[in-house]
């Protein structure tokens, strides 16, 4: 791609890149430091985690102006408008990951003081690497600019949904077994839904970028893993 | 990009700063200001020309339009008019009537020479004035009617200043003249010539001194006629020697000398002989009686300019000199320069000819150039195609316009003379040559203004379907108007001052009648300027400055038109 | 934060992508060339009915030529040459039998440079009604400049001043007075030349919301170097690059999925 003839159009639109990936690394590690808090019920961590979402909330104010500014002042068309807006979405969707993990590493400040069993969390973890996963190859796929990364992104959701499926039904077991379990598996159920949704915030950030290089909307339906809001009790 | 960064990037600014840049700038400013001073130099040059040329032009042409002319009470005698009709009262004899009335006015003089020199200080046109009111009231016929009788140019001229300075001082002994009229010698008991025969003798000294010089010269050179060249001066010097030596000599005063003269009893005598106490000389005013006069009831008068450096006699001089002691002479316009046609004398000649000339000339030449010229550029500018035909075309227009102007009059004088056979010296053929002369110049002005309409205009007409020729005519050529105008009055400015083509039409002629129609002979006024500034009367140097300031007027009032009808009709767009 | 726009634009994609109303213009292979310059190349493009369509691209693209070309203004330059075919409503424009003056009573045009008369504001209009032979009275031909007048949106300015110059409005005003004067003889197509490039932003803006009334019933056809307003006004865009049509489309593909990488570092302010 040319360069812009404005330099400083040019300048500002790879700022906005950066801010983006620099906000996703947040994110991730973020995201990281929750599950970890939650994992080993450090409310150390917890506590750092909380204070970094800050960060990501100051980045997403940040970008929002920017992205603004630019339209007021530039005018953007074509590429140069589906990056900003997409910048504007992406910033959005990190700012969703970011709140979902503190939300997180707050649960984990609740349940710090419980042991909780070792399966539960092994599935947590799985899903959690594979959510850190997917915001990984999304956010490569951003700065790449690489639609087929995003489409492989936007495909794998299902494997979350999938998995959080199964973590779902096995917590909702745990629960009925002793009931003494509710609290602290109400809090892991939903971590195990943020991280789901986390999982869903990539899959629009994979949209979007698609969007952004393509210059199409994906307006095919995404294989859907969640059946978790049609599944009662006992009835599996 | 990489010129902006070479300006204003890291490259040297030193330029801008230190002595040598307050230096340039310095530099700068008394270059201007010289370049200033030389515009405002060559200005004032132009304008103490243009100044020295009007006010040289002024000052010869202004007397022009004033004429004098004598009012007397002339006695119509009933007799001499025939059937008193019209045509009768026409044709009726005015030269007694008028001498008749002259020598009313200045009694005494019976000389036939006398009666000469007195009507002849009448223009031969002076009793028209008469005859057109008799033809207006024939019963005026047997009355005495008090008619401004117009004065010949020699007469005007002298009015006008171009005479005689006078003095004149009172006498001091009481003079006795011999006789009334004719020869006569007047005797003063005062040495009242003494003064003017001391002049005289002075001017004889003089005389003696050049002689004597000239005489040295001429036996030095010793040419082969020398010794009887020498002898003659020799002796003429010994004559003139005698003279100086006798007191009681008589001294003959000639026309070298300014004229002297004596006003005693109502009469004039001019002194031909001088000596102390007497004078003799001839009466040009007879005297009322012989009786001797007293001192001071008597004058010695000095005509100062010699006789024979002025057009007019001390005779004539006396004679206007008593009309103006009567009261009888004016002063007022000439209108007979604007409604007369040319004339041999210069006093009844006027400019109605020319200016009728041109008038229809110009009309010929505006009637041919505006509609050809116009078209022609039109066509030119807008529909011809553009090909090396229309280019030569183009060059040979622009090189018409640099033709000198007696090659258009050797070309009508070929083709509209001698091919046609139009009439010599016609406005038609004048107009038909200056429009050759001036179509160049008018189509170039023409397409100038044309070019000068901006395409939009055009393009709008057309945009709305208008067709190339309803856009030209509707809408450019209305735009151009202004332009096209100015560009042909200037060029009918200039064919108006053009002199050469016309000589060759024969538009140079001797034409006394005002011209009635388009094949009528004619002159212009810039050919007439040329016949008068050759003519020898004094006279006609002041009816050629005349005809030059009209014709200035008239180039004047054309420009001024040109520049208002550009003022009135510029659009802005 | 969640923001609609791109799903409203989407939908808005759709119904814009809908098939088209036929075409009113329909160029085939038109090349032009100006003696030996070869200015435009090989366009083909259709105009659909009672819409705008805007011309983009770099100066000396060839997109005013093309425009010139539709009511064969090209003609007055002698050597300007045009083949292919260009037909309006099927009947071809070129064809030798065809009166070019009625042609471009059809196609009516709006210069980039105000360009009235300096005449009356009522002559301005009145002189097309008049050379066409539209009014058969002096009320007829009234109304048609009056009606002309409130289409263009300048009645109410110039009610009370119809005889002062038309050179004496303001360059806004002046610019609809030659939108006025074009519609007065009622053309099918009227085609603007970068109608907008001499005016401050509000004249340009009124001038836009009159384009898009008058695209309920005319065809318009501008050609502007303001991306933005191209986006603004038109339904279509076609970008011309060095005599070439290199793309063309709706205007929302093309100024926000341009298909052609030179369309896109145009519309993007990347040209090299």
């Amino acid at each position: 791609m040319n360069e812009h003839i404005v330099k400083s159009y040019e300048s500002e639109l790879s700022q906005l890149d950066r801010k983006v990936v620099q906000m996703g690394g947040l994110a991730e590690q973020l995201l990281g430091q929750a599950f970890e808090a939650l994992e080993r019920r450090n409310p150390k961590l917890a506590d750092a985690a909380v204070t970094s979402d800050a960060a990501i909330d100051r980045l997403q104010r940040e970008l929002e102006e920017q992205t603004i500014g630019m339209i007021a002042r530039r005018q953007p068309l074509a590429l140069d408008l589906r990056q900003i807006m997409a910048t504007l979405k992406v910033a959005g969707d990190l700012e969703r990951v970011g709140d979902l993990a503190k939300n997180i590493a707050k649960r984990a400040l609740a349940v710090s003081g419980e042991s909780h069993p070792k399966t539960l969390i092994t599935g947590l973890r799985h899903m959690t690497d594979l959510a850190l996963r997917q915001l990984k190859d999304v956010l490569d796929a951003f700065a790449q600019r690489d639609a087929e990364k995003a489409l492989e992104v936007w495909r794998n959701d299902e494997q979350i949904d999938a998995l959080y499926n199964s973590i779902f039904r096995e917590l909702l077991t745990y629960m009925m077994e002793d009931p003494r379990n509710i609290g602290l598996c109400t809090h892991l159920l939903f971590g195990a839904k943020n991280i789901e949704r986390i999982g869903d915030h990539a899959t629009n950030i994979a949209e979007t970028v698609h969007y952004l290089v393509r210059g199409v909307a994906l307006t095919d339906d995404r294989p859907k893993g969640d059946k978790t809001s049609t599944t009662l009790i006992g009835t599996s | 990009m990489t010129d902006i960064a070479a300006l204003t990037g890291d490259g040297p600014i030193r330029h801008r700063q230190g002595d040598a840049a307050a230096a340039r700038v310095r530099r700068r400013y008394r270059a201007e200001a010289r370049f200033k001073a030389y515009g405002i130099a060559a200005l004032v040059v132009t304008t103490v020309f243009l100044v020295v040329l009007l006010a040289d032009i002024l000052v010869k042409g202004m007397p022009a339009f004033t004429q004098h002319s004598v009012t007397l009470s002339v006695p119509v005698p009933a007799e001499g008019f025939g059937d008193r009709s019209v045509s009768a009262i026409r044709g009726a004899d005015y030269f007694p009537i008028t001498r008749d009335a002259l020598k009313a006015a200045i009694p005494g003089i019976e000389s036939r020479s006398g009666e000469r020199t007195l009507t002849r200080l009448l223009s031969t046109g002076a009793p028209d004035v008469l005859r057109d009111r008799l033809v207006a009231n024939p019963s005026l016929i047997g009355t005495t009617v008090q008619v401004p009788l117009l004065l010949s140019d020699d007469a005007d001229l002298y009015f006008k200043g171009v005479g005689t300075r006078i003095d004149s001082r009172a006498a001091r002994g009481t003079a006795t003249p011999s006789g009334t009229t004719g020869e006569i010698t007047i005797e003063s008991t005062a040495g009242d010539f003494g003064a003017d025969l001391a002049t005289v003798r002075k001017a004889i000294a003089q005389q003696v001194l050049r002689l004597t010089a000239e005489a040295d010269r001429a036996q030095s050179s010793g040419a082969t006629d020398a010794v009887a060249r020498v002898a003659a001066l020799r002796e003429e010097i010994a004559t003139l020697r005698t003279r100086l030596d006798d007191p009681k000599s008589q001294e003959e005063l000639d026309s070298k000398a300014p004229s002297l003269l004596v006003a005693i009893n109502d009469g004039l005598v001019k002194i031909t002989k001088l000596s102390d106490t007497a004078v003799s000389g001839d009466v040009l005013l007879p005297l009322s009686s012989a009786d001797p006069a007293g001192a001071g009831a008597w004058r010695v008068v000095t005509y100062l300019t010699p006789e024979s450096n002025r057009k007019v006699t001390d005779q004539d001089v006396a004679f206007l000199e008593r009309f103006k002691d009567l009261g009888a002479v004016h002063r007022d316009f000439n209108w007979l320069f604007f409604s007369s046609g040319d004339s041999r004398e210069p006093e009844l000649a006027g400019i109605r000819g020319a200016l009728v000339g041109t008038a229809l000339t110009l009309l010929v030449t505006l009637a041919l150039c505006v509609p050809i010229g116009v078209l022609a550029a039109v066509y030119l500018e807008e529909f011809a195609s553009k090909n090396n035909l229309t280019a030569l075309i183009e060059v040979n227009i622009n090189n018409l316009a640099a033709v000198p102007s007696i090659v258009f009059g050797l070309l009508g004088l070929a083709v509209f003379l001698n091919f046609f056979a139009l009439p010599r010296s016609a406005p038609l053929v004048g107009g038909l040559v200056l429009a050759l002369l001036v179509l160049p110049t008018i189509i170039i002005a023409a397409r100038a203004a044309l070019k000068a309409v901006p395409p939009s205009i055009k393009e709008a007409a057309l945009g709305v379907g208008a067709s190339h020729q309803q856009a030209v005519f509707h809408h450019v050529l209305p735009l151009a108007m202004p332009g096209i105008m100015t560009g042909t009055i200037i060029g009918m400015a200039h064919a108006l001052g053009e002199t050469a083509p016309l000589l060759m039409i024969g538009m140079i002629a001797f034409i006394v009648d005002v011209p009635a129609g388009l094949t009528d002979a004619a002159t212009v006024l810039p050919v007439q300027i040329y016949l008068w500034s050759d003519l020898p009367e004094v006279a006609f140097q002041a009816k050629t400055a005349a005809t030059i300031i009209v014709l200035l007027l008239f180039l004047f009032v054309m420009n001024g038109m040109a520049i208002w009808l550009r003022k009135k009709f510029e659009r802005r767009w | 934060m969640d923001m609609p726009v791109l799903s409203t634009m989407r939908s808005d994609l759709a119904t814009r992508l809908k098939p088209e109303a036929e075409a009113k213009i329909v160029a085939r292979d038109v090349n032009v060339f100006y003696g030996d310059k070869h200015a435009l190349k090989s366009v083909s493009v259709d105009v659909p009915d009672r819409s705008v369509m805007a011309f983009i691209g770099p100066s000396g693209c060839g997109k005013s030529t093309f425009l010139r070309c539709i009511n064969r203004m090209n003609d007055t330059i002698p050597i300007c040459r045009v083949t292919g075919k260009i037909e309006i409503d099927k009947q071809d424009i070129y064809d030798p039998s065809l009166d070019v003056v009625q042609l471009r009573a059809r196609v009516g045009m709006v210069f980039q440079k105000p360009n009235p008369f300096p005449k009356s504001i009522f002559e301005n209009v009145a002189y097309g009604p008049r050379i066409h032979g539209l009014a058969s009275s002096k009320g007829e031909l009234e109304q048609i400049v009056m009606s002309s007048l409130e289409k263009a949106g300048l009645d109410k300015e110039v009610r009370d001043r119809l005889h002062d110059s038309g050179t004496s409005l303001s360059g806004g005003q002046q610019q609809r007075l030659c939108i006025a004067r074009a519609i007065a003889v009622n053309p099918e197509i009227i085609l603007m030349d970068e109608p907008c490039s001499a005016l401050d932003p509000i004249a340009t803006a009124r001038i836009e919301e009159l384009m898009e009334e008058l695209k309920e019933n005319f065809t318009i056809v501008i050609v502007t170097h303001s991306m933005q307003q191209a986006a603004r006004v038109s339904q279509r865009t076609a970008f011309f690059h060095l005599g070439i049509l290199v793309e063309e489309g709706s205007t929302d593909q093309v100024f926000t999925n341009p298909k052609d990488k030179r369309t896109q570092d145009y519309i993007t302010g990347r040209f090299g």
